[in-house]
């Protein structure tokens, strides 16, 4: 790295196009919603600029701080569901062979290069009432009375009723798991890739069986990973717009969708904008946990 | 390590049968809903809901689709303008912040990379309070400026990470042979950048043509994109056709990516036989 006094010219020709271009672009457009966020709203939905909090007192009022509470629940199960079954995947993928971990972590980076919209509307089939997985459990239903009616207990499970899981909370939840797994999976099979696995060794061999190993020793190891992983796919879910938009039913609706209706239908921007700003500051924080967190696991052990 | 001594370890999850089970399960999660709507692209049903048989009739529906053929177009145009600005750019603030040290350097860093980390809904609203506040009508145009905005970060991470790698003495030597600062960059330092341009380009370019919340917001009348007429096909019916116009995005989607890894791969293989 060079000093930029040494280089003037070099450094500013490379560095002020793309700082103009995201300040106007990026850095001013937030400035501005911030201001936004202070100002009133007009009879027609126009803004009048002031100076008060009305806008992010309202956000606490009870009908949307029950949407602000739904959406870090939401989240939080989201998370919780990608963990788990995030986290044996990634254990797989760093104990497997060598030959083997390239195509195993290809597989699970492959679905998240598709787009964030047919992976979401692909659900759609899956879910609805005439679904493929209504159509499985069918099935299953079927076989089961079936095998009973062997024995002479004819309709034990009774008829088969679908589930109605789309357009609904369930499917927001399998919405987010199944979009956010590889933001998960992959800071986790970084950590216990680079752990060592002596550790483990000697803790079989001291007798522990697996599964102590597994909680003794390899989850407090691989910590720093599963929190990174945990945090950054909370924070995705936190502010989510499409998978409630398509999955969810009208009781589903979380913070991304209330603020997107907020510069749509209600046209209510300054609260729009006030909800938004709530939403990157609860990013902002989240975020800085887990730099710190990486910070100080990079430090001296 | 012998064949034999893989057998015996005991860390070796990976063989144990619970172990393969979930991750079994989780394949099959993750590729079961796409690789049924790719299937079902192909099914000759309007409802989509049982399998009738192989056809392509959705395909040749979907190719004949003018609002799809405009739609397509415009993510072609949006895509193509802000990849090779987002590029330029990119590349600029990616070289900057590898070679320089400069005050404030921190904030400055946290401020660049934000587009990446922050929630894409955030900043679609804020892109739309924008472009009203100094009156420019939503459209082609406030769509490609914003797909920039949020490109540019992503190529200067690919291009510091590339340029990481790289040995700061030819820079030297060659200025020490008599060459100027711009004979140095286009014959030294350019050409080593030149994989990571690709990979960045690349990168800029599925996120501008797969991009909808972001789109969504800052697009108006006349300016829909591929992934927005997906939406509201989806949103007015779910039918055969939307699965034929989804698998074209997938494909385009995954060839270009593996293009992009192709090149890398190649770049990093000529480098350890060099």
């Amino acid at each position: 790295m060079e000093n930029w006094r040494n280089n003037k010219i070099a450094f500013f020709i490379l560095s002020m196009p793309p700082t103009a271009w995201l300040m106007i672009f990026f850095t001013l457009p937030l400035a501005i919603m911030w201001v936004y966020s202070f100002a009133d709203r007009g009879p027609q939905g126009q803004i009048e600029l002031a100076i008060n909090f009305d806008n992010y007192i309202r956000a606490v009022e009870w009908i949307h701080l029950g949407i602000i509470w739904k959406s870090i629940w939401t989240a939080a199960i989201a998370t919780a569901i990608t963990f788990a079954i995030g986290f044996p995947l990634a254990m797989g993928i760093a104990f497997a062979p060598p030959q083997w971990k390239n195509a195993l972590l290809l597989m699970v980076i492959l679905p998240f290069w598709t787009n964030l919209l047919i992976r979401t509307y692909a659900w759609i089939a899956v879910l609805r009432t005439r679904g493929f997985l209504n159509f499985g459990l069918e099935w299953v239903h079927d076989k089961i009375n079936a095998f009973f009616a062997l024995f002479g207990l004819t309709d034990l499970l009774g008829q088969f009723e679908a589930l109605d899981l789309l357009y609904s909370h369930n499917a927001v939840v399998i919405g987010l798991v199944y979009v956010y797994l590889p933001f998960l999976v992959l800071p986790i099979y970084a950590t216990l890739e680079k752990l060592d696995k002596s550790y483990l060794e000697a803790s079989l061999d001291l007798g522990a069986g697996h599964w102590r190993t597994l909680f003794s020793i390899t989850f407090p190891l691989a910590l720093p990973g599963i929190l990174s992983g945990c945090l950054l796919a909370f924070i995705l879910s936190m502010g989510t717009f499409l998978t409630p938009d398509l999955l969810g039913g009208t009781d589903s609706e979380m913070i991304g969708n209330l603020i997107a209706r907020q510069f749509t239908s209600s046209r209510d921007w300054p609260f729009g904008s006030a909800l938004s700003f709530l939403l990157l500051y609860f990013t902002f924080i989240v975020l800085w946990v887990r730099a710190t967190m990486a910070d100080r696991n990079r430090g001296p052990v | 390590m012998s064949r034999r001594r893989l057998n015996v370890n005991p860390l070796d999850y990976s063989r144990k049968l619970w172990m393969r089970s979930a991750m079994g399960f989780t394949f099959f999660f993750l590729y079961f809903p796409i690789i049924s709507l790719i299937i079902f692209s192909f099914n000759d049903s309007k409802r989509n809901i049982t399998w009738q048989g192989f056809t392509l009739k959705y395909y040749e529906k979907a190719f004949n689709n003018n609002q799809l053929h405009e739609a397509f177009a415009n993510s072609l145009l949006i895509a193509g303008i802000s990849t090779l600005t987002a590029t330029v750019l990119g590349a600029m603030l990616g070289l900057a912040l590898y070679r320089f040290r400069f005050p404030m350097q921190g904030p400055y860093e946290g401020i660049v990379h934000l587009p990446i980390v922050i929630p894409e809904i955030c900043l679609a609203v804020a892109m739309v309070a924008f472009f009203a506040t100094v009156e420019v009508p939503l459209g082609l145009v406030t769509i490609t400026v914003s797909h920039i905005a949020f490109s540019i970060p992503f190529v200067a991470v690919v291009i510091r990470a590339r340029m990481a790698g790289f040995n700061r003495s030819l820079e030297e030597a060659s200025a020490d042979l008599g060459a100027s600062q711009w004979q140095t960059f286009w014959n030294v330092t350019f050409p080593y950048m030149k994989p990571g341009l690709v990979a960045g380009a690349l990168l800029a370019f599925t996120l501008s043509l797969d991009d909808f919340v972001i789109t969504f917001f800052t697009s108006g009348p006349g300016s829909t994109t591929f992934p927005i007429k997906i939406y509201s096909m989806v949103r007015f019916s779910v039918t055969p056709e939307v699965n034929a116009a989804s698998t074209v995005l997938i494909v385009i989607t995954l060839a270009l990516t593996t293009l992009a890894l192709w090149v890398q791969s190649k770049s990093q293989r000529n480098e350890s036989n060099a």
